[in-house]
């Protein structure tokens, strides 16, 4: 397996500020800082909105890429650290953001993100990077109700999509798109390990299936075990999907016939939403602090 | 809210459910497993302050094995984690 | 009287031939490929072949392994009977060694514990099955990233000089601990030790299911890994015996029991 094509859930490096929105209006000003193991995340929120954001690569070292996010995203915003009222760290390095105020769990952020991002009516929150696979249920305030993280196993993740991708030699972004080329839904590759579905794979190539085919049979696979994850939380309307593996259709499309649920769209990067709801519990401490709740 | 701590592989699913509802937090499941398997955490999944029962993260991916001497295939199965909580938090998938 | 055993494994096709009951004539074995009962006649016939015996010299021949279904009853090898590799492995362990009470069997995809009672009986068993890091198959896979033969990866393990943890519990994330592992500079010899070690701890937690009670047998084709011995022997805190030819003891038992069952 080559170096590069593991990496393919990495997202460029970016900062946006939101125009029009004044910090001096402001009652309340907010950061969360999400410190992810590929990606850092920071919002800047006004009252509660969305205000700025940067999204960056994680470094070696927590502390400094929790500065430096978190920095890029006040840029050009005109505040400073000192202006904002409370930062809330979240993400696997959460405890390494310095000023922050408090941690909280990527579960709890993310729905409430998922929330903020989609509005109030998301109850299932389903997450796929390239190692994990996270399913969450929350309820109309965005808080969770149930949730569960897999993180074990590669089956269902990006890197067994990328185990594949390297098995047939096509780009794993356009693998989605292959699965779907076939006339009819082959049944699903019986092995979920990895390893063993793959040697199945080989085995169906051997017997002259068509690679379109075979990644039909293996995206079918996937998205079975991924429902039975969500099961395990209980699937209920709205639906979203986060995370690298959002991008691959042949996922998408058969989650959607599947489950029958139609994901919806986001109308921001959704890989901000770990980093949104630490804003928004930013705002909830510091109101709670200053006796507003 | 039900915490699911575990995971799914291909030999089958093994999660150990919290129910954080339920849980206050006594700590009598840590004491009562010999394996170290649960522990207790600060509550990270909103503003307030609290403690609950989680699996350990040293844990997480093997409980399926960590909890296995606990689940013999013949003769009586008494969960310790289990019967030490009173209100009923803990509840195991396999 | 001659009769055969075959066992259908994952990865090998073993096969025994047995007269009487009593004496080994042959054992043979080979890759399990595409068209398994193709493969199966193939290692059957380069038995009968070495053995110089003709196919009708076999009074029976009775089939164990993850593959026994696809000979069962089928032309030319015939199987009469098929049974479950549990069954075949206690009849094997139990004949060669009286005394086994515990028997572990590793093969390339499954890993098993067995718990003997009187006469060879099986009393109770488990399995641990589908998940690539429970088996044979994840030692293979370490080697691959290491970039070292399978079979050298035993005797790396034993010339260690430091025990590493291994973090990860798939085969495929375990990959990339390796790759990582190997960048930050640790030895091969090291890599290999936590790879066995991991893999005995989750062996012997599997066994422990069962209850571990001597005598302790290790069978199937990892206990020809030296490397995989020690780490289990000190998780389970007890001696284990390995007996000639691990890996036929499945086929061996099969053809013990094709032996009673024409005896009969
Ligand atoms: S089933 Fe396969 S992919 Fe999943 S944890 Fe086991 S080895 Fe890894
Ligand atoms: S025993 Fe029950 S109530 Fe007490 S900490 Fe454990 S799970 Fe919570």
């Amino acid at each position: 397996m080559s170096k590069q094509s593991k990496e393919f859930w990495r997202w460029r490096e970016y900062r946006h500020t939101v125009p029009e929105m004044d910090w001096h209006d402001a009652k309340i000003v907010t950061a969360g800082v999400d410190i992810g193991s590929v990606g850092s995340k920071s919002v800047i929120m006004l009252d509660g909105k969305l205000h700025a954001y940067a999204a960056i690569r994680t470094g070696g070292v927590s502390e400094e890429t929790a500065i430096r996010v978190l920095n890029w995203a006040l840029d050009e915003t005109g505040l400073q650290t000192k202006n904002v009222h409370c930062i809330v760290g979240t993400g696997y390095g959460r405890v390494n953001v310095p000023f922050a105020k408090r941690t909280i769990t990527e579960i709890a952020c993310h729905a409430r993100g998922a929330h903020y991002i989609y509005g109030p009516t998301v109850r299932t929150v389903l997450d796929i990077g390239g190692q994990d696979c996270k399913a969450i249920r929350c309820d109309e305030k965005g808080k969770v109700i149930s949730f569960l993280m897999n993180d074990k196993c590669a089956a269902g993740t990006g890197r067994g999509l990328e185990v594949f991708a390297d098995l047939i030699r096509v780009p794993i972004a356009e693998l989605g798109k292959a699965s779907l080329n076939v006339e009819k839904e082959p049944a699903p590759v019986s092995n979920t390990c990895v390893i063993f579905a793959k040697a199945e794979s080989v085995a169906l190539l051997r017997q002259g299936w068509e690679k379109e085919k075979v990644a039909a049979a293996y995206h079918l696979a996937m998205v079975n075990r991924i429902i039975d994850l969500l099961t395990k939380v209980g699937v209920e309307k709205d639906f979203v999907v986060t995370g690298g593996v959002a991008n691959n259709i042949g996922i998408i499309s058969r989650l959607e016939k599947n489950l029958g649920i139609k994901p919806l769209e986001p109308n921001v990067d959704p890989i901000l939403a770990g980093a949104m709801g630490a804003a928004l519990f930013a705002k909830a401490l510091y109101e709670k602090q200053i006796g507003l709740r | 809210m039900l915490a699911h701590y575990g995971y799914k592989d291909g030999s089958g699913d093994y999660f150990i459910i919290i129910d954080t509802d339920k849980c206050d937090g006594c700590g009598k499941c840590v004491e009562a497993c010999a394996y170290g398997v649960m522990e207790l955490i600060e509550d990270e999944f909103d503003i307030e302050d609290g403690s609950m029962a989680a699996v350990t993260e040293e844990h997480r991916k093997k409980i399926k094995y960590s909890c296995g001497p606990c689940k013999p295939i013949s003769g009586e199965r008494k969960l310790p984690c289990v019967l030490a909580c009173s209100p009923k938090a803990i509840s195991h998938s396999w | 009287m001659i009769t055969a055993g075959v066992d259908v494994g994952a990865k090998y096709v073993k096969v025994v031939l047995l007269e009487d009951g009593r004496k080994v004539l042959k054992r043979a074995n080979g890759i399990v490929g595409f068209d398994i009962l193709k493969s199966a006649t193939e290692v059957f016939e380069k038995a009968l072949l070495e053995a110089g015996l003709n196919h009708d010299r076999i009074s029976r021949v009775t089939a164990t392994g993850m593959g026994r279904k696809a000979i069962h009853k089928k032309h030319p090898l015939n199987a009469g009977e098929i049974v479950p590799e549990v069954i075949a492995d206690a009849k094997g362990a139990y004949h060669l060694l009286p005394a086994v009470k515990t028997i572990i069997d590793v093969g390339a995809e499954e890993g098993r514990g067995v718990k003997v009672g009187e006469g060879g009986k099986v009393k109770d068993f488990v399995i641990n099955e589908r998940c690539a890091a429970g088996a044979g198959t994840f030692i293979e896979t370490m080697a691959r990233a290491l970039e070292v033969g399978v079979e050298d990866m035993g005797p790396l393990a034993l010339k260690a000089t430091k025990a590493i943890p291994m973090n990860a519990q798939c085969c495929v994330f375990a990959e990339s601990e390796v790759v990582t592992l190997i960048h930050s500079k640790v030895t091969k010899e090291d890599i290999s030790k936590a790879i066995h070690d991991a893999m005995a701890g989750r062996i012997a937690s599997m066994v422990l299911r069962i209850g571990v009670e001597k005598e302790v047998v290790l069978i199937g084709g990892v206990a020809r890994n030296p490397g995989f011995l020690p780490p289990l022997k000190k998780e389970l805190n007890t001696e284990i015996t390995i007996p000639e030819h691990p890996q036929y003891v499945g086929a061996f038992g099969a053809s013990l029991l094709a032996f009673e069952t024409e005896g009969k």
